[in-house]
């Protein structure tokens, strides 16, 4: 085995247990090219703050092997590693002021000292702090904090940065700030980043790529685009965005679509993403604002006849949910625009979907 | 009130101006008391309630505190044994302040017979011979001898008495009956510091050979230095393990820990006994392991280190190892405590964050870790330091002549010398000894850099 490809950082058939009995990562194998922004989301106890361990070097890898620009690292040292880290507590040394902080990657590496001012400044100014360098992290406010973790883990130079849930802490608004601030600096200074989140909106909004981590395996591994509007199979669907899902069974498979027998009633056409075949169950997923409410007859391929239970006005669209083939919680989005039909609870309403928007994924326990 | 506001709504500018004087003056409320008075008054009572229950403690602490504090400082000045049983005497010393050394004048032997008679009759030549005594050893015998026949001394004074004991004829004597004569003196500070005064009150530093509190002082500060030290260097790892274990170890570790605060004292300081005398478990272990003993291997180069005794056993008892290594044991929790609580309160994540920023174990450890322990072990050793600068029993019982501290000569001043003023200031000198550490600590440091827990 080598890692002789193109690959920056590459884990290969990498395995994690803690306790010699479970395995928290289950053959991982992923590459990831320079100056790429990957996310691995997934849930709480889904192995990837375990991966992002091992890749900083705090965790060794039970078994396999993890490349960095060629080299394997699994006996390297995380200070030999050169991997800038920005932490979930920003882990800014509180006997330090800002600027000190700043400087200690710096002065570990024996760097001369007027280099060391002329980076630290030019770190500051990066994130916007420029005129805070005396100050002690404790001075600062959340988001500043956060930018001065940033600004340290990029202070060296490092050609990977990981990030562990770094905007966990932070209230909405300024998450959602940082998050253009750390995807703007990404962009400008084009390292690789490695970032972990359980917050799909933000890897949504940050990453070239998100591997979605589930009971330590990824699930899916695409773009932001393709996860929403392709997963693969049901814990994506539902982990990413809003998602109907029906239960059924498949009753016919023909090329790419299959029809399902759905165990609420009725039959839908829908694409055979994820099914074994003819007489298997599956597990139907559909994104709301797909689901056009009283489709003109012939329109659409797929109508079902659902019951208003609730419906949220929220402005722009009405959020609906309806009773549709035995699932109480399907949501419909319906635009706020004119000529639209008045809606009220208890009615019942036709609803219709194209075939393609209907994926047809492996079936979820109910 | 209503009205002007109201008015110089529309009115605007010309209100305002004519107002804006008035923004200097104090507040008022809507009736017109000043604000500052209203607050007062309304939060009186909240801070009498607080007060009062303040109010117990506030006097416990003033009665078993504060009080003994100041009657011991007066002690260390003041002692009337001599001046309030020899008013006759002590007043011809105020008449006549240029006389040193055994008087010419009649006059101050009639008023030391007198003075004696009267002691006979109110049985007190003894309490002002140990006064004496203090300053000048074997006077006590020479006070009760000479009350005992001071009613037959008749006139001339001067002659009779010296005849009766020629020791009254020393001027050293009359130099000590002199100080005495004044009910404030510093003679105690003096010999707590071992000085001495001369007949004419001059001051020297006493025989090389009757020495002995100021090296008892510093051997008490070099020994809870080192025991500090000692305590820092085990204290520290295990700190550390109790605070990064799993709860589960952590709590059996920190049992263990606190074990010795639920034994006695005594019974820690008397198993110490058992382990380090020289029959003892821990020389008999090295004598069973061949290596000391009167065919041990190491018992040559302990002889000739001067640490083996006849039988080639190492003296760990009574003498200054014997209460280091117990008290280092003693205080250990009070290291342990005040660094675990500390470094409890340090996240493990600043460790890998320096490691990450490529700082090696050791410089992660020295520059970021140890730094943030510094308040536990300011605390820790502040606390080592001060119960060890007055620590008794221990010392006491396993410390022989050569390791007690300053505080077993304390106690030897009052329960065996009856010396109160003595010990007092010895006390004191104690006690000035540690504010100024604990002054210095806060200039270094700064106190408010301690965390206790």
């Amino acid at each position: 085995m080598s890692g002789a490809t193109d690959a920056f950082v590459r884990f290969e058939n990498v395995q994690k247990s803690y306790d010699g009995e479970t395995l928290v990562v289950k053959d991982l194998n992923v590459d990831i090219p320079e100056g790429e922004f990957l996310t691995m989301l997934g849930p709480s106890g889904s192995g990837k703050t375990t991966s992002l361990m091992m890749l900083a070097g705090f965790e060794p890898a039970t078994h396999g092997e993890i490349y960095l620009d060629g080299e394997s690292i699994n006996n390297v040292p995380p200070n030999k590693r050169g991997i800038g880290m920005v932490f979930q507590n920003y882990a800014l040394f509180p006997h330090m002021t800002v600027a000190e902080n700043l400087a200690f990657p710096l002065k570990v590496r024996k760097t001369g000292a007027a280099e060391i001012e002329e980076k630290v400044q030019r770190a500051l100014d990066m994130v916007e702090l420029g005129s805070f360098g005396g100050r002690r992290p404790a001075q600062l406010s959340g988001g500043q904090q956060q930018r001065v973790a940033v600004a340290r883990a990029l202070v060296f130079d490092p050609r990977l940065i990981l990030m562990d849930e770094p905007l966990g802490a932070l209230d909405k608004q300024l998450r959602e700030q940082m998050q253009y601030e750390i995807k703007h600096i990404h962009e400008n200074l084009g390292v690789t980043v490695v970032y972990v989140t359980h917050d799909q909106a933000e890897a949504l909004t940050m990453s070239d790529r998100i591997a979605v981590f589930e009971d330590g395996i990824i699930q899916q591994l695409s773009t932001p685009d393709a996860l929403y509007e392709r997963p693969e199979n049901s814990f994506v669907a539902q982990f990413i965005g809003e998602n109907n899902k029906l239960s059924g069974t498949v009753r016919e498979v023909k090329g790419k679509t299959c029809t399902v027998e759905l165990d609420g009633g009725g039959t839908v056409k829908a694409l055979a993403v994820n099914v074994e075949g003819v007489g298997s169950r599956t597990t139907l997923s559909l994104r709301p604002e797909r689901v056009e409410i009283a489709p003109a007859k012939g329109a659409v391929q797929n109508q079902l006849t659902g019951e208003i239970r609730e419906l949220i006005y929220l402005g722009d669209h009405i959020r609906t949910r309806m009773a549709v083939s035995g699932n109480e919680d399907f949501i419909v989005k319906v635009p706020n625009s004119a000529g639209n039909v008045p809606l009220a609870e208890g009615a019942k309403v036709k609803v219709g979907w194209e075939a393609g928007d209907c994926r047809a994924l492996d079936p979820l326990a109910v | 009130m209503t009205d002007t506001s109201a008015a110089s709504l529309p009115g605007g500018s010309p209100m305002a101006e004519s107002l804006s004087p008035t923004v200097d003056a104090p507040l008022t409320t809507v009736d017109g008391t000043p604000l500052r008075e209203a607050l007062h008054k309304a939060e009186r009572q909240k801070r009498w309630r607080a007060f009062l229950l303040v109010v117990p403690l506030l006097l416990f602490v003033l009665i078993t505190f504060v009080t003994p504090i100041a009657k011991l400082l007066q002690q260390s000045i003041y002692n009337d044994d001599f001046s309030s049983n020899m008013p006759n005497l002590s007043q011809w010393f105020v008449e006549n302040p240029d006389s040193f050394g055994v008087p010419q004048d009649e006059a101050a032997f009639e008023a030391l017979v007198l003075d004696l008679q009267t002691a006979r009759e109110n049985r007190t030549q003894g309490q002002i011979g140990t006064r004496v005594n203090y300053d000048l050893s074997g006077s006590r015998s020479l006070f009760t001898k000479s009350a005992r026949r001071a009613a037959r001394i008749e006139a001339p004074y001067r002659e009779a008495i010296l005849d009766l004991d020629k020791r009254w004829g020393e001027d050293d004597l009359w130099g000590v009956m002199r100080r005495a004569s004044s009910a404030y003196s510093s003679s105690f500070y003096l010999k707590s510091l071992d000085l001495a005064q001369t007949p004419d009150g001059e001051i020297y530093q006493v025989d090389k050979k009757q020495q002995i509190y100021v090296d008892l002082f510093w051997r008490t500060v070099w020994m809870s230095a080192l025991i500090t030290g000692l305590c820092l260097l085990l204290a520290f790892p295990i700190a550390h393990m109790l605070a990064t274990l799993p709860l589960r170890y952590s709590n059996l570790l920190m049992i263990m820990v606190l074990l010795p605060f639920w034994t006695s004292l005594l019974v820690r300081t008397t198993s110490w006994i058992a382990l380090l005398q020289s029959q003892g478990v821990l020389n008999d272990l090295f004598v069973s392991l061949g290596l000391i003993g009167t065919e041990g291997v190491l018992t040559g180069m302990l002889d000739s280190l001067g640490m083996a005794d006849r039988e080639g056993r190492i003296p760990l008892m009574y003498n200054q190892a014997g209460t280091i290594i117990a008290m280092t044991h003693i205080l250990l929790p009070f290291m342990v405590l005040p660094l675990y609580s500390v470094m409890k309160t340090i996240p493990p994540t600043y460790m890998r964050a320096a490691r990450s920023l490529g700082a090696t174990q050791f410089t992660a450890f020295n520059k970021i870790y140890f730094p943030q322990t510094v308040p536990g072990i300011g605390a820790g050793a502040l606390l080592v330091f001060i119960l060890a600068m007055g620590y008794y029993i221990t010392p006491a019982l396993v410390g022989g002549a050569k390791g007690t501290l300053i505080s077993n000569i304390i106690a030897e001043a009052m329960l065996n010398w009856y010396n109160w003023s003595l010990a007092a200031a010895l006390g004191a000198l104690l006690l000035a000894g540690v504010l100024v550490l604990y002054w210095l600590y806060d200039r270094i440091v700064g106190i408010d850099n301690m965390k206790l827990g």
